[in-house]
């Protein structure tokens, strides 16, 4: 499981078929990797006390993991108040699923300049 | 502006004694005081201290907990402040901590900074950063510790020879977008607890992030300061201690006099001149040069406070 990489940017085409793969080799090992692929994943980084992407686009049902790479920490609270992370310290990380339709614009709990929006698009068939 | 125009003039007055503390002084920190909007240096403490003259010391952003490349050891540098405070000449009254207590609000942190603290055996009067009040309670292990007498997130004012001090709390219920926040219940307490006082009462405000804009783009302010100012107009001296920018910043405006302290912890970059405001990472020999602690004394008759910035250094 070392060098398995433990957060994807997106479930675009090509890496979510290369997390299949992995998951494939990996079945026996951890059979939990089985279904990664199948969910849509998406990553906020927190560098240098700024959110990135500063809107993000996702479909309902996308994961969407927050992690902090300061040496600061930050939280994720939703400034319509639905939600609220616990505070993370250096590289740790929060997840949480964007279930609905509508714009989501969260801020740091500590340093509130730094805010950012997710888009979460209706479900369009591909 | 100043209606006392021989104030700074009675602050310069050099004696002997005087002389010998400002060469104690020389090697830890720059000196100050800020009359009639002019900062000159001056000497702190003299022979003719009259009685109700007092000094007291500021303690800000120990930031007990960090650990990272900006200064592995914070609890080690805050040893080393109380060890200089423990080395002045003259013992202050009591001291303020201007919140950031710890880094993460963990139990272990509070205790080991109040352990460290402890060995000045001074009254402490203290204030949260936004560090203190991220416990899953948020706030509750600081209230625990420092609350006892206050009101709402830990906001109190006392009195000391004369002089009214404020401890005022903006680092709750923080907007999406904005910065630093007192809020209506706070500033009605404010407007409560400063009325009746004589214009002449000298008062001190201190809370964590500075009560003017040093850097919107940065947070470095507090949304509705204007109103806790306004509030404060009348008084005739009014002295605002701040920590949370981790340097020393100054600014006088009418009769108010603001003042941020050092970090004892790490240094963080002056605006505009970094990325972000994150820990700044200086060479090990030069990291004690950036911390410090702040004095102030209080002479009856003069005006403005003298405040006295010593690093850790020398």
């Amino acid at each position: 499981m070392v060098g398995f990489p433990r957060r994807r940017r997106s479930g675009g085409g090509r890496s979510a078929a290369v997390a299949a793969a992995f998951a494939l080799m990996f079945a026996t090992l951890a059979p939990a990797f089985a279904t990664a692929g199948s969910a849509d994943e998406a990553t906020v980084t927190i560098d240098n006390f700024t959110f990135s992407p500063a809107t993000l686009t996702i479909k309902p049902g996308t994961k969407v993991t927050f992690v902090n790479h300061d040496d600061i920490p930050h939280s994720i609270v939703d400034a319509a108040g639905k939600f609220k992370s616990k505070v993370l310290d250096t590289d740790e990380s929060f997840s949480m699923t964007f279930a609905t339709a509508g714009d989501v614009t969260y801020f740091c709990g500590l340093h509130p300049h730094m805010k950012a929006k997710i888009v979460v698009t209706p479900q369009v068939t591909p | 502006m100043n209606d006392k125009p021989d104030g700074k003039d009675k602050a310069l007055i050099v004696d002997r004694r005087g002389a010998l503390e400002c060469m104690l002084w020389a090697g830890t920190g720059v000196l100050w005081t800020v009359s009639g909007g002019v900062p000159s240096s001056t000497l702190l403490g003299s022979a003719q201290a009259a009685e109700r003259d007092f000094t007291f010391l500021q303690i800000s952003d120990s930031h007990v907990g960090f650990d990272k490349a900006a200064n592995p050891n914070a609890l080690a540098t805050l040893e080393e402040a109380v060890a200089k405070v423990q080395e002045m000449p003259a013992k202050p009254a009591f001291l303020i901590h201007t919140g950031d207590i710890t880094h993460l609000s963990k139990d272990k942190e509070f205790d080991d900074a109040a352990q460290v603290i402890g060995k000045l055996k001074l009254d402490g009067h203290y204030v949260p950063g936004e560090h203190d009040v991220i416990d899953e309670g948020t706030g509750k292990a600081y209230m625990e510790r420092y609350g006892k007498g206050a009101r709402g997130a830990g906001w109190y004012s006392f009195d000391q020879n004369g002089v009214h001090f404020v401890g005022l709390v903006n680092v709750v219920n923080l907007k999406a977008g904005g910065m630093g926040n007192l809020g209506a219940d706070q500033l009605a307490w404010l407007t409560d607890d400063l009325k009746g006082k004589s214009t002449s009462t000298p008062i001190v405000v201190f809370a964590h992030i500075p009560l003017w804009t040093v850097a919107p783009d940065w947070g470095w302010g507090t949304e509705d300061s204007a109103q806790a100012l306004a509030l404060l107009k009348r008084f005739g001296s009014v002295t605002v201690l701040n920590g949370h920018i981790h340097q020393i910043m100054q600014k006088v405006e009418g009769n108010v006099t603001f003042h941020t302290a050092r970090s004892t912890a790490f240094p963080q970059p002056a605006p505009g001149t970094a990325p972000s405001p994150g820990p700044k990472v200086v060479p090990a020999g030069e990291l004690r040069s950036v911390l410090g602690v702040t004095n102030v004394a209080y002479r009856q008759g003069s005006k403005p406070l003298a405040i006295t910035d010593s690093t850790l250094a020398g």
